[in-house]
């Protein structure tokens, strides 16, 4: 619900919120120039009298004194039949510049708040303002159920570049955005008169009639000082029933020509000062500085709004349609999902589809957004949680663990199904803590923990029986798997390793698919990746996509991979048999997790056999010489050195600045663990540096250096925990 | 005066035909490019000591920018029953403001006198920017402003 508040005003309101920002961030520089540009006001205690008298020595035919609440003053006078104007230094009367305002910012505003349509386009402003408003309001609440609640609003953000920017700025921006709408609502409403008026000037009094009092003498204006001035007008000339109008901060009233007094007054009423406060902090005029700020903040909107299209853009592909899904408080059934890159939403598509047809409401969302207390009227929750690397939450599950544990046990029966890869030692690892969590919570089971190995449809089907006959609702889960769409990549070249330690091994080089010159300038279908990216490649005879972390970057005008050969694996066998000139199918998936991040401090790459291709991406793409020191473990120095000569020259030319070797076949028999405790004062020193550590390779290997890191660096007081908790040790584990 | 005002409501039915004491005037008024948005026109008439007598038109909509209009402000009150029903838009610079209204023939060589008060937004105000006499023999004839309007003519 919040979400949707916060998307589709969002999509809608873009583009007007893109030109009010700009437009208003551009006018924020106008009060400062002003108040810097205008003459200072050298004595403090001046007072509108000497102000006036001044001016009149100068200009005899004076109407109207002004002061900006920049403290700029403006006089404007009629002399032998022509107007004139001028900004006026306090301390002569004398004019120095022009008064008129800049026709730039005239432009600009009437752009910003009208958009040159005049009380359509004010209102089409204010809609802009409202959606602004809603947006802060709906992002702020969902940066909060986001990161667990408020006190975590500002911690650490994870996931692709857009979304970590979105939220970044929209942490800076949303308070002055939020300031700026709210103002901007007042100030339309003021407009359109659905505000109670001011106290406004009083009713015209009688004057003496009589004309010439001195200036500088008059009592009213002695009393006084132009700090506080608004405008002074003068009466007509040679009019004896005319009157000096004078408004200042605290009210408006009139001063009798021929007597100097005070005749008539109002007080501002609360809300005069309510609006001229809400009208300073929308201009800046006044408070030049917050206005420059208000101004940076809105040039957050820009950004702001372009990422946020890509995320949805993104979301949109990579998650299936769901069509009629039923709001958390009327579905009777909850399906909540955890995937990490998208499969596993499309089995709960086929779930939510099959179940709805079967006449269920459901209500279908990621774990992450598990709400409990908006499942009014549910009577079964069902969790489809796939697994992420070691046993940990996928990427939309991230806090369900931690917002269970908090609740008291659910009365609603709930059925976990995982999804994984029973060849990993951590099968279904998220799903089976999350049954065992909700049992020890004594929330009651409605199917025992059940899982899908592979994608298999055939798993996901009987699953599906097993789960109709416990509701009593016949299912068929007929699942087709879906594949994001791929491109066809065509081999340039593979260098082939490992042959003689039974052990083949390859690198596999590809060309970038041609895309049309309008597809790269719209940035429509231009595969996008960095190294430590997963090229998910659609083998021959499956549906289901094999990953392979990517070893190069766009950049480097090639896709590259590691491939090593699995006993019976279908997918490595052809990539191994594949010869120049023959093509795959393949996508790209982000792993924006699994990189070094930006800055100059160490990085320590640790990897292992097919492990070394995102590293070695790394390395390559090291064109700044930021201290990058490589770990690497294989058979034997003569079979499967992979980028033997490339590590060899990049050391060369400085991207790598070290790199250590540990090799399992020869005489020494090490493994890449072994030569880390070897190096262990170095590594502890440059994990002390402020070193981030990136391992990439088989699971084994990962826990033999996760085990070998904690020795070293207990001393320091530091674990890989610690560390990965502040986002330096990321593992890309297989 | 009761004459005056009756005609002034006619102003504000300005099909009413065949009114005896009444005939058809164009107001055509033409402002200079004076560089600004939109100015706000306050018409209306005083007898000959400046005593006001009614409103004849208002260029502008949004009464929060009345007080601007300050010698119109200043007899009304700012009080918008007084231009009910003769209100329009605000006048761009260098644009021409073409009304028709019936007028009594009363106000005419009579010592009255037609204001136009005018306000731009973040300029000067100019209160009584024209007030010129209405006479017969003034009919026709081109009066210029002091800043804002060119030039003001009524026909008959």
């Amino acid at each position: 619900m919040i979400r949707s508040l916060h998307r589709w005003p969002g999509l809608i309101a873009a583009l007007l919120l893109v030109l009010l920002s700009l437009s208003g961030a551009a006018l924020s520089v106008f009060p400062a120039i002003q108040a810097v540009g205008a003459p200072a006001q050298t004595e403090p205690a001046l007072t509108v009298a000497d102000l006036a008298s001044r001016i009149r020595a100068v200009y005899p035919g004076v109407e109207q004194i002004h002061r900006a609440p920049s403290g700029r003053i403006t006089a404007f006078w009629f002399n032998a039949g022509t107007p004139g104007g001028a900004v006026i230094d306090p301390a002569t009367g004398q004019g120095v510049g022009s008064a008129d305002v800049p026709a730039v910012q005239r432009w600009l505003t009437t752009l910003h708040r009208s958009l040159f349509l005049d009380d359509a386009g004010r209102i089409a402003a204010a809609f802009g303002a409202a959606a602004m408003l809603l947006l802060s309001l709906t992002g702020a609440a969902l940066v909060v159920r986001h990161t667990g609640g408020w006190r975590h609003m500002l911690t650490r953000l994870k996931g692709p570049l857009a979304g970590r920017l979105h939220v970044k700025i929209a942490r800076i921006a949303v308070p002055g955005l939020a300031l700026s709408s709210v103002t901007a609502l007042w100030m339309t409403a003021s407009t359109f008169g659905l505000l109670p008026d001011g106290a406004g000037p009083p009713p015209f009094p009688a004057v003496s009639g009589r004309s010439g009092y001195e200036l500088a003498q008059m009592q009213a204006l002695q009393d006084t000082q132009v700090s506080a001035l608004r405008y002074l007008t003068f009466p007509y000339p040679d009019d004896l029933t005319d009157a000096f109008t004078l408004k200042t901060d605290a009210g408006e009233g009139f001063v009798d020509q021929g007597t100097g007094m005070l005749v008539a007054w109002n007080d501002f009423s609360v809300w005069d000062q309510v609006t001229e406060t809400i009208y300073m902090l929308h201009t800046g005029r006044g408070a030049a500085v917050l206005g420059l700020i208000l101004g940076l903040m809105a040039l957050g909107v820009p950004v702001m709004a372009s990422t946020g299209t890509l995320l949805w853009l993104a979301g949109r592909r990579s998650r299936p349609r769901l069509h009629d899904n039923a709001s958390a408080g009327h579905a009777d059934t909850i399906l909540l999902v955890g995937s990490e890159g998208g499969s596993t939403w499309g089995f709960a598509a086929t779930l939510h589809a099959t179940l709805t047809a079967a006449g269920a409401s459901v209500h279908t969302a990621p774990m992450s957004s598990f709400a409990p207390a908006r499942y009014h009227r549910a009577s079964r929750i069902v969790v489809l949680a796939a697994t992420y690397g070691n046993g940990t939450a996928p990427a939309s599950a991230k806090g369900f663990l931690d917002k269970l544990a908090a609740l008291p046990a659910l009365p609603v029966p709930l059925a976990v199904l995982g999804f994984g890869d029973r060849s990993f030692p951590a099968f279904c690892g998220f799903a089976k803590d999350v049954a065992a969590a909700a049992a020890a919570r004594g929330w009651p089971t409605l199917l025992l923990l059940d899982s899908v190995d592979r994608q298999s449809p055939q798993d996901f089907t009987r699953w599906g029986r097993a789960f109709g006959a416990k509701i009593g609702v016949p299912l068929e889960l007929n699942h087709q798997p879906v594949t994001p769409p791929t491109r066809m990549l065509t081999l340039i070249s593979h260098r082939d390793y490992g042959v003689e330690v039974q052990a083949p091994t390859a690198i596999l080089r590809f060309a970038l698919p041609i895309v049309p010159l309008w597809r790269r300038l719209t940035g429509f279908g231009v595969m996008r990746f960095a190294a430590g990216d997963l090229l998910g490649i659609v083998p021959e005879g499956s549906p289901v996509p094999r990953f392979y972390s990517l070893a190069s970057a766009t950049a480097d005008g090639f896709v590259e991979v590691c491939v090593s050969k699995h006993p019976d694996g279908l997918c490595s066998g052809q990539l191994l048999d594949l010869q120049p000139g023959q093509t795959v199918r393949a996508f790209v998936r982000r792993n924006p997790d699994f990189r070094p991040k930006r800055g100059h401090r160490p990085v320590i790459l640790i990897g292992a056999g097919t492990g070394i291709g995102p590293l070695a991406g790394f390395v390559r793409a090291n064109r700044r010489h930021r201290p990058m020191h490589l770990w690497f473990g294989a058979r034997h120095p003569d079979s499967d050195m992979l980028y033997g000569d490339d590590l060899a020259a990049w050391a060369a030319d400085g991207r790598l600045a070290s790199l250590a070797t540990a090799f399992s076949r020869t005489a020494a028999r090490s493994y890449v663990q072994d030569a880390l405790r070897r190096d262990s004062a170095r590594v502890a020193k440059l994990v002390t540096e402020g070193a981030q550590v990136l391992v990439c390779g088989g699971r084994d290997m990962a826990a033999g250096v996760a085990d070998a890191l904690a020795d070293i660096l207990a001393p320091q007081g530091l674990t890989p925990a610690r560390l990965k908790a502040e986002g330096r040790y990321a593992e890309d584990v297989y | 005066m009761k004459t005056l005002l009756a005609a002034l409501a006619v102003t504000t039915a300005l099909t009413m035909p065949g009114m005896a004491l009444a005939r058809p005037v164009t107001l055509t008024t033409t402002l200079n490019a004076y560089g600004g948005n939109g100015a706000y026109l306050a018409f209306y008439v005083t007898d000959a000591q400046g005593a006001y007598q009614g409103s004849l038109w208002m260029a502008g909509g949004k009464s929060k920018y009345y007080e601007h209009l300050s010698d119109w402000y200043r007899a009304t009150g700012g009080n918008t029953s007084e231009i009910n029903g003769i209100t329009g838009a605000s006048v761009g610079a260098g644009r021409e403001l073409s009304i028709t209204l019936d007028l009594a023939d009363a106000l005419f060589d009579a010592g009255y006198v037609l204001h136009v008060d005018a306000a731009v937004e973040d300029m000067r105000n100019s209160p009584s920017e024209i007030a010129v006499p209405l006479t017969s023999a003034g009919a026709g004839q081109a009066n210029p402003g002091r800043r804002y309007i060119s030039s003001l003519s009524y026909d008959m």
